[in-house]
C-alpha cells in the first residue's frame, strides 16, 4: 500500500474514532496544551516585588485614546516628513554635486577620446544625467525616511498607529493591519505592496495591493515638495517655508489616506465583498530601540534594495528621453509632438500636455516625472537640474502660465495616477494574474483623472481662475 | 551522533527548503512567538552573514544566516514568528512544516521571559515534533526590570530539554547558548522532552492509532505527533506529507539517475 493511501485510511479511522466529537477533542487538545503550560509557568515564574505602575500601559491610554490618538499621530508624522525634507536637502544637493561632478570627468573623458555626439549625448545626457538625478533626489530622503520608519517601529509605536486606524479600515471593509501596509507604501509603494503579505485573508490582501498607491512614495515627495514650496511657501520667508511646505505635504497625505479609505470602502461594497476578518494586535511593550542595528538593516535592507530596482529603471528611462527630445520631425521635437497631442485632453484636467507626457514617460520611476516636464519645457534636450525654487517659478509661472489650480491639479495627479513600473511589477509577482495589475493602475488613474476634471471645471466656473 | 543519519533522506527534503547541500554543516531553526526578540537574537547570533528571500512557493519572508562556533559553521534558519503550530495561517505552515520535514539539527524556540505562560504552548508544541530542542528565554533583562524571576534550572527539568536565559540585546547568555546549540548537534546533549499528557480518551486514541502510522510514514516523522493532527482533522499535515514525502522520492531518484 502507498503511503498516500495509507495516509488517507488513516485519516478515515482517526475521523471514526472521533465521530461527530471532533471539535470537542480539538478543544480538548488544545486545552490540555494551555493547561500544561500554565502549570510549568506558574511554577518557574515568581514576582519579587509588589506590582509597580504599568507605564506601558499608561503610555498606551494616551497614544491610542480617541482624543489624542489622532493628534499624536499627526504630529508624529508630520515630524517624520520635517527631518526628511530638512534633512535631505543638504546631503541631496551634496550628492548631486558630487554626481555632477563626475559627469564633468566624463564630459572630458568622451571629449578626449572623441566620441560621436549621439553616443556622448545618450550615455552620459540621457542614461547617466537621469541615473544621477535619481540617486541625489531618491538616496537621503529615502536614507532618512525608512531609518526614522524603522526606528519608530522598533519603538513599538507602529502597533499603535495601527490600533488608531483599525476602527476606520475596518468600517471601509479592509483588514486593520492595511494602516501598516500603507505606512510602508509612504516610503515605496513597491515596498507597500510586499508589505501586503502581512494580511492573511486573500479579499483583504487585495484591497490593501490596489489602493497602496494613494499615499506618495518617496519619489513622489520631491515633486509634491518642491511644488508645494513654489506655490504654498512662495510669498513667505525661507525659514518660514518648510514648515508651511510640511504642512502642505501633510495635508496632501491626509487626501491621500482619505481617498484610500474612501476607495477601500467602494471595493469592499462591490467587486471584493465581504465582512473584514479580525486579528488579534499585540501591543508590544516599548522598548529602547537598537540605533546602530535599525540603520544598518534600513539602510541594507530596505534603502539599498529599492534604489537599486530605481537605478535599473531609471538608466533606461533617462537614455529613452533623451531619444525623444533630440528626434526632430520638422521643426519640433518628438517629444513636443506628443506633447500637443496629449494636449487636448490634459487642458480638460487642468494640466497641459507635456505635463501629462512626462507622467506617462514617469512611468518607470515616478521621480523623474518633475525632470522630465522641465527638461520638456525648456527644451534643452537633457534632463537638467534647475539651480532655485526661484527659477523654477519663473519656468513654471511666467514661461508656461501655470496658475495655482495647474499646480493643485498636478498635485493630485501625482497623487493618484497610475503605480511607477516597479511597483506594477511588484503586484503582477504577488497576485500573480494580470487582471489585478491592472485593476491597480486603472482604479487610481481614474480617481485621479475624475479628481482633476471636477477640481479643474468647477474651479473654472466659479471664475476663481483667470 | 546526529548527523551519522543525514544520507540523501534528509538533504533532500531540505534542498525542497532552499537550503544548500553544504555536507556538514548544520541546520539550526529558530522558532518563537511574535515580539520575543527573536529576530533581534538572529541578527546578533549572524550579524552581517545572511541574507532573505521567500519560502518556495510561499509569500512569507525567510531569514537564513550562519554563525561560526569553535571553528564550526552552523546554518540558522529564522522561522516566521507564531504563536503555535496549528497551521492556521501560511507562517505557521512554513514554521511547522519546516521543523517536521526539513529535520534541522536543532531548533531554538525563543520564549519572552516576561509572558512565559502564552510563550510555553509553542515550546509544547515543537517539542511534540521534534526532540531536539532548546528553549532560551530571552529578554531575561525586562524581566528583571519588571522584577520577574525565572527559574532556567526548573524550566529545563519540567521540560526535559536545555533552557538558556538570553538578553539577545545587550548579548547577555549568546555564547552559552551556542554552546548548547552544538551540544546538541553533536550529541553530548540529548534532550528529553517531557511531553504533553492528554486526557485519557485522547491518549486511547493516540495509542491506537500510532503504531499504524509509524507503519505508513516510518520513523521519520513523529508518529504521535501525527496520531495526534489526525484526531484534530489536520488535512493540510497529510496533504503536507503526501506533498513532502513524494517529492523527496523524486529527488532521490533524480539524483540516483544522474549520479
Amino acid at each position: 500500500m502507498s503511503t498516500e493511501a495509507a495516509l488517507d485510511s488513516l485519516m478515515e479511522e482517526a475521523r471514526s474514532i472521533t465521530g461527530s466529537s471532533q471539535s470537542k477533542v480539538r478543544d480538548s487538545i488544545v486545552n490540555s496544551i494551555y493547561q500544561t503550560a500554565e502549570n510549568i509557568a506558574s511554577d518557574v515564574v515568581s514576582c519579587t516585588s509588589p506590582k509597580r505602575t504599568d507605564w506601558d500601559r499608561k503610555i498606551d491610554n494616551i497614544l491610542t485614546s480617541r482624543v489624542w490618538g489622532f493628534p499624536i499621530m499627526f504630529g508624529v508624522l508630520a515630524v517624520v516628513f520635517w527631518v526628511t525634507i530638512a534633512g535631505a536637502n543638504v546631503p541631496s544637493s551634496m550628492l548631486a554635486a558630487g554626481l555632477f561632478w563626475i559627469e564633468d570627468r566624463l564630459t572630458g573623458f568622451f571629449m578626449a577620446m572623441h566620441a560621436p555626439a549621439w553616443f556622448y549625448g545618450f550615455l552620459v545626457l540621457g542614461v547617466y544625467r537621469g541615473l544621477a538625478w535619481v540617486v541625489s533626489v531618491m538616496l537621503p530622503p529615502m536614507a532618512i525616511f525608512f531609518s526614522m520608519f524603522t526606528l519608530l517601529e522598533d519603538l513599538g509605536y507602529l502597533p499603535r498607529v495601527a490600533f488608531n486606524l483599525d476602527r476606520f479600515f475596518k468600517k471601509a471593509g479592509a483588514h486593520g493591519k492595511q494602516a501598516l501596509t500603507m505606512s510602508m507604501g509612504f516610503g515605496c509603494n513597491a515596498a507597500g505592496i510586499i508589505a501586503c503579505r502581512i494580511i492573511e485573508s486573500p479579499r483583504e490582501r487585495l484591497i490593501a495591493t490596489l489602493t497602496n498607491n494613494f499615499v506618495p512614495c518617496n519619489g513622489r515627495f520631491p515633486t509634491l515638495i518642491a511644488l508645494a514650496s513654489i506655490f504654498v511657501a512662495g510669498s513667505v520667508s525661507l525659514s518660514f517655508s518648510s514648515a508651511l511646505a510640511t504642512l502642505a505635504v501633510a495635508g496632501l497625505v491626509a487626501f491621500g489616506i482619505a481617498v484610500t479609505l474612501f476607495v477601500s470602502w467602494t471595493l469592499s461594497k462591490t467587486l471584493l465583498r465581504g465582512e473584514p476578518s479580525s486579528f488579534t494586535l499585540e501591543l508590544p511593550p516599548y522598548r529602547k530601540p537598537l540605533v546602530g542595528q535599525v540603520l544598518i538593516r534600513s539602510v541594507l535592507d530596505r534603502t539599498i534594495f529599492v534604489l537599486g530596482r530605481a537605478v535599473v529603471i531609471a538608466a533606461p528611462a533617462g537614455g529613452l528621453v533623451w531619444i525623444l527630445a533630440n528626434t526632430m520631425v520638422g521643426d519640433a521635437s518628438v517629444l513636443s509632438i506628443v506633447a500637443g497631442w496629449l494636449d487636448p485632453m490634459a487642458r480638460f484636467m487642468g494640466l497641459d500636455g507635456f505635463i501629462l507626457l512626462a507622467f506617462i514617460l514617469g512611468l518607470p520611476a515616478n521621480e523623474i516625472v518633475f525632470p522630465i516636464l522641465i527638461m520638456s519645457y525648456v527644451s534643452g534636450g537633457t534632463l537638467m537640474e534647475l539651480d532655485s525654487l526661484a527659477d523654477l517659478r519663473y519656468l513654471l509661472v511666467d514661461q508656461h502660465g501655470w496658475t495655482w489650480l495647474t499646480a493643485l491639479c498636478t498635485l493630485v495627479f501625482s497623487l493618484c495616477h497610475w503605480p511607477c513600473g516597479t511597483t506594477l511589477f511588484t503586484i503582477q509577482r504577488e497576485q500573480k494574474n494580470w487582471r489585478w495589475t491592472v485593476l491597480a493602475a486603472l482604479i487610481p488613474t481614474t480617481a485621479g483623472v475624475v479628481a482633476c476634471i471636477m477640481l479643474n471645471n468647477l474651479v473654472c466656473a466659479l471664475g476663481l481662475v483667470y | 551522533m546526529g548527523l551519522t543519519s543525514q544520507s540523501t533522506g534528509r538533504s533532500t527534503t531540505r534542498e525542497i527548503f532552499n537550503i544548500k547541500r553544504n555536507n556538514n554543516e548544520p541546520v539550526i531553526a529558530l522558532a518563537g512567538n511574535p515580539n520575543t526578540g527573536k529576530s533581534t537574537l538572529f541578527n546578533a547570533l549572524t550579524g552581517l552573514r545572511q541574507h532573505t528571500g521567500n519560502w518556495p512557493g510561499k509569500t512569507v519572508l525567510r531569514a537564513e544566516g550562519s554563525f561560526i562556533h569553535n571553528g564550526r559553521r552552523y546554518t540558522l534558519i529564522d522561522l516566521p514568528g507564531t504563536y503555535s503550530l496549528l497551521a492556521n495561517s501560511a507562517d505557521e505552515e512554513v514554521a511547522r512544516d519546516f521543523i517536521c520535514f526539513a529535520k534541522p539539527d536543532a531548533t531554538v524556540v525563543v520564549v519572552d521571559a516576561t509572558c512565559l505562560e502564552r510563550n510555553l504552548n509553542l515550546v509544547l508544541q515543537v517539542m511534540e515534533i521534534t526532540s531536539k530542542v532548546i528553549v532560551c528565554v530571552n529578554l531575561i533583562d525586562e524581566a528583571r526590570r519588571k522584577k520577574l524571576r525565572v527559574d532556567a534550572d526548573k524550566l529545563s527539568k519540567k521540560l526535559g530539554v536545555p533552557v538558556i536565559t538570553t538578553a539577545a540585546r545587550s548579548g547577555e547568555g549568546l555564547p552559552r547558548l551556542m554552546d548548547v546549540i552544538s551540544d546538541v548537534v553533536w550529541g553530548r546533549l540529548t534532550p528529553k522532552p517531557k511531553l504533553v499528557r492528554y486526557t485519557g480518551e485522547v491518549e486511547e486514541a493516540i495509542a491506537r492509532l500510532e503504531p499504524k502510522v509509524r507503519a505508513a510514514v516510518g520513523d521519520g516523522i513523529n508518529a504521535r505527533w501525527v496520531a495526534l493532527r489526525l484526531l484534530d482533522g489536520d488535512t493540510k499535515l497529510v496533504q503536507a506529507m503526501e506533498k513532502f514525502l513524494s517529492e523527496k522520492e523524486i529527488v532521490r531518484v533524480a539524483q540516483e539517475v544522474l549520479a
